[in-house]
């Protein structure tokens, strides 16, 4: 039962990184893009957790809360980058 | 009890995995920025802590350890969800005061409250100006 669960998983988050992919392409602001990005990582990081489920080892945990703590300063970043023009000042 | 978890995982999973897709989707369909945000910060996240929880439930039942990066995990990311919206959507304002992103308020008519008055670290006077030349960005 789980298995099957864990495939339907798999295809509903792969589905929803490929719209996120359509929305980074089509824009058309770049705050649209930003977003998308965001929801991607956001999406891979549910997506390396079913992989964790998957293949029953905790080894990508990790690479998951990284990919949450890249992402936020990622996106963070660039939204600062547009509204100052800068990251630090 | 491991007959309980497998009923929960089993549901938990495609719920995250739909609610992933909801958002995405209305991440691709809806009109403008300001209407995208709603997706991917609520029922993307949801999603997400969805299969984490599902995650939680798997390993200690089947695995026979109980490890708290899940819990890490969803803190991290419903933490971090509003303050991502937030900033996006004031770099959207800003870029939008600046007249450089569309704004759908502009063909509406009058009646509106005064679309000047938020907060992106500009003065009225600065962005009056930037409007006039959108160059300099």
């Amino acid at each position: 039962m789980i298995a099957i669960a864990i495939s339907a998983g798999f295809v509903m988050i792969s589905v929803a990184i490929l719209l996120n992919a359509v929305r980074l392409f089509l824009g058309p602001t770049r705050g649209d893009r930003i977003l998308a990005l965001d929801t991607m990582v956001i999406n891979a990081i549910a997506l390396i957790v079913l992989i964790g489920i998957h293949e029953r080892t905790t080894f990508y945990f990790e690479a998951a809360l990284l990919m949450a703590m890249v992402g936020f300063v990622g996106t963070v970043a660039y939204a600062k980058f547009l509204l100052r023009g800068d990251i630090v000042e | 009890m491991e007959r309980v978890a497998e009923i929960l995982i089993t549901i938990l999973i495609p719920v995250g995995g739909a609610f992933a897709l909801i958002g995405s989707w209305g991440l691709v369909r809806l009109p403008s920025l300001m209407t995208r945000l709603h997706g991917p910060t609520k029922a993307t996240t949801l999603g997400v802590g969805s299969i984490l929880i599902a995650s939680m439930l798997y390993f200690p039942v089947y695995e026979g350890r109980f490890s708290a990066h899940e819990l890490l995990i969803t803190l991290f990311l419903f933490i971090t969800a509003p303050i991502t919206a937030n900033m996006i959507a004031k770099a959207h304002l800003h870029r939008q005061g600046s007249g450089i992103d569309p704004n759908p308020a502009d063909e509406m008519p009058e009646g509106l409250p005064d679309p000047t008055n938020w907060a992106t670290f500009r003065t009225n006077a600065s962005r009056r100006s930037d409007a006039q030349h959108p160059d300099e960005n």
